[in-house]
């Protein structure tokens, strides 16, 4: 009775783990241990881009991935002399590459091509025929601003006069992220962008442009600041502080990138909401490889999404 | 063995050193495809650093280079891209523009006594500026000319690619040293740098030279530029920053005397080689950062200056004269 009872323990946890280190291995095998790829990088010019860094070469060993790292200090001319030094070595399984501007990648992806190897683009946009890159992994713009404004609506009930702090005017992390951001609040006809000036993404000028606003509108009749970037919501946030008003509480305060100041901004209750800009690239773009070198057909974008943080302890538990 | 000739030696024994070491590392680098990389890679800088050389052997600097290859690029991107001129007068144009840039910072240094340094750093504004002006955004270029040029590539069995652009990078060296070793242009470079009041004297005609010498470095970076444009197929305002430090480094490393009147083309040649073949390295290492670059050139200015200060003190040149040249060498001092 009780060895039987002790085999049919055995026997259970034998069930148990054995399915799972079979799961284990496979799913180690898929997610391209022992390939080698090579990863471009721009350059190591913000906290946010050193982060996306970080996290791709923790992905990489992670995964069991022989991961080659090139900083490129902001040179296009060093990201192609750097592909075609591993297409010349001829040891790279795929190529990752984070390009610096859009254009002039035609000839040094056909080059890529031409040996076999795929490349993926991550982060910004190439200006190059489709067919020469495998897909494109990066964040999806148009989401975050939609995250922003579904949070703003729903924490005001639909009634909220906006000022819009404008990133980079043309670039298309600010575009976009004033695209999803309208197409929201246009669902609800209180909910308006009463001011929108551009900040450049710089904090000392979104501390400018908000001062300035504060001094010629009524400050009462302004319900939120939407930055497209942390930082100059946190410029705004001085701005707001300068002019006697309590930030996060007279005027709400939402932005865009959750970089480690606006969670400290967070914790003094001066900031009332952040999407995150994910710089978790890596995995979308090495499962990429992986389904690619398997022959799967991939959708020629990737986007990927952060979530939406109204404190450290919720981004926390997220990671 | 001439003491001139000591820094030149001491460049190719550091090439094929570096060149070695990461031979027996990557296999790769004994194949025409590292070897064809190289020179494509490095034609646009290393045609502009040809032309520095002649800038550094007459006792001048050059700051403009790298703004005015970005210049090149974005105006070429510019008219042709968006325009729809035809390549060939682009660049005549362009060519022209970029040696009457140079000549006017000549005619600054010799007529009006500037030194070079800051007559070439306003050079270098004006020209970042006005490229920023033409455009800040990177332009593509689709023209059937581009296209072909991409085209004219010889590939060797291991499919190493000699393109167009590699063969302007060699074809300028040639001329290149040409031009210092047979021309009287430059001697009269050689003889300015050397002593400028001697070789007035001699009746070098210091005004026109200086004049050609800066028409002669910007004519050879609008080249570079127009090289970079054809390899990329586009245009775009913020390439080059800071590539005329790197470019400085190159001719000093090659074993170019700051100071002026002794330097080789072929010098140059040899250190845009090294400092593309440690880049080369660091890439197919892929764990060391790439700053280490910044680094290396560091050490290796540090010892080329060293060895040009050792080489001009006497006491230097006993060192390195091993006795059988010693007669010749105190005429020479």
């Amino acid at each position: 009775m009780r060895f039987t009872k002790l085999s049919l323990v055995l026997l259970i946890l034998l069930a148990l783990v054995v399915p799972a280190s079979y799961a284990q291995e496979n799913e180690n095998e898929d997610q391209g241990a022992g390939l080698t790829i090579g990863f471009s990088q721009i350059g190591s010019e913000s906290a946010w881009r050193t982060s996306f860094t970080e996290a791709v070469i923790a992905e990489a060993a992670e995964r069991g991935i022989n991961l080659l790292f090139s900083d490129a200090q902001q040179s296009q001319e060093n990201q192609i002399a750097a592909i075609r030094a591993w297409l010349a070595q001829g040891d790279v399984d795929a190529i990752i590459l984070a390009p610096v501007i859009e254009s002039g990648w035609d000839s040094v992806l056909q080059e890529a091509a031409d040996m076999g190897v795929p490349v993926i683009i991550v982060d910004r946009n190439v200006n190059a025929d489709e067919s020469l890159y495998v897909t494109r992994v990066s964040s999806d713009f148009v989401h975050e601003g939609r995250l922003a404004a579904a949070w703003l609506v729903q924490e005001t009930s639909g009634n909220c006069n906006v000022v819009e702090l404008y990133g980079t005017v043309g670039s298309a992390a600010a575009e976009d992220r004033h695209t999803g951001f309208a197409e929201v609040i246009a669902l609800f006809s209180n909910v308006q962008i009463i001011q929108s000036q551009t900040g450049n993404f710089v904090r000392t000028e979104g501390k400018q442009v908000m001062a300035s606003i504060l001094s010629s509108t009524d400050p009462s009749t302004i319900c939120a600041v939407f930055a497209h970037n942390d930082d100059m919501a946190i410029g705004a946030i001085e701005a707001i502080k300068e002019a006697g008003l309590v930030p996060a509480v007279d005027i709400l305060v939402v932005s865009v990138d959750a970089i480690p100041d606006i969670f400290d901004s967070m914790d003094a209750g001066e900031t009332n909401a952040t999407v995150e800009l994910s710089p978790f690239m890596g995995g979308p773009a090495f499962d990429a490889v992986v389904a690619y070198l398997n022959g799967e057909e991939l959708p020629k974008w990737i986007p990927v999404g952060g979530g939406l943080y109204t404190s450290r302890a919720d981004y926390d538990a997220d990671r | 063995m001439k003491s001139r000739f000591i820094p030149l030696l001491m460049t190719f024994i550091v090439f094929a050193a570096m060149y070695l070491f990461a031979y027996s590392r990557f296999s790769s680098f004994g194949s025409m495809r590292i070897v064809g990389n190289l020179l494509r890679d490095n034609a646009y800088w290393g045609i502009a650093a040809i032309g520095m050389t002649f800038v550094i052997i007459s006792g001048g600097i050059d700051l403009s280079v790298g703004s005015v290859i970005a210049f090149t690029g974005v105006f070429c991107a510019l008219m042709i891209g968006r325009n729809g001129w035809d390549p060939i007068p682009t660049f005549i144009v362009m060519l022209t523009i970029g040696t009457f840039f140079g000549a006017t910072m000549g005619m600054l240094i010799h007529y009006f006594k500037i030194p070079p340094f800051i007559a070439t750093l306003s050079g270098l504004f004006l020209a970042r500026g006005m490229a920023y002006v033409l455009s800040t955004e990177s332009i593509r270029i689709d023209h059937p000319f581009y296209e072909s040029v991409s085209k004219l590539v010889y590939i060797f069995p291991d499919k190493g690619r000699f393109t167009f652009v590699a063969g302007a990078f060699l074809l300028v060296l040639f001329i290149g040293i040409f031009v210092a070793h047979f021309t009287r242009f430059g001697r009269n470079v050689y003889a300015m740098g050397g002593n400028p009041d001697a070789a007035l004297l001699l009746g070098v005609p210091t005004g026109r030279t200086t004049v050609m010498i800066y028409a002669l470095s910007s004519f050879l970076a609008t080249f570079a530029g127009i090289v970079l444009s054809l390899s990329k197929q586009s245009g775009d305002s913020t390439i080059a920053v800071g590539l005329e430090l790197d470019v400085i480094a190159a001719v000093v490393i090659g074993g170019t005397l700051l100071t002026g009147g002794v330097g080789y083309v072929i010098g140059t040649f040899i250190a845009v080689m090294t400092l593309g073949t440690i880049q080369t390295y660091l890439t197919l290492d892929g764990s060391l950062t790439p700053w280490w670059i910044k680094i290396v050139i560091g050490v290796l200015l540090f010892g080329f200056v060293g060895l040009q200060k050792l080489l001009s003190s006497r006491q230097g040149l006993r060192l390195f004269s091993f006795g059988r040249d010693r007669k010749e060498l105190q005429q020479s001092a």
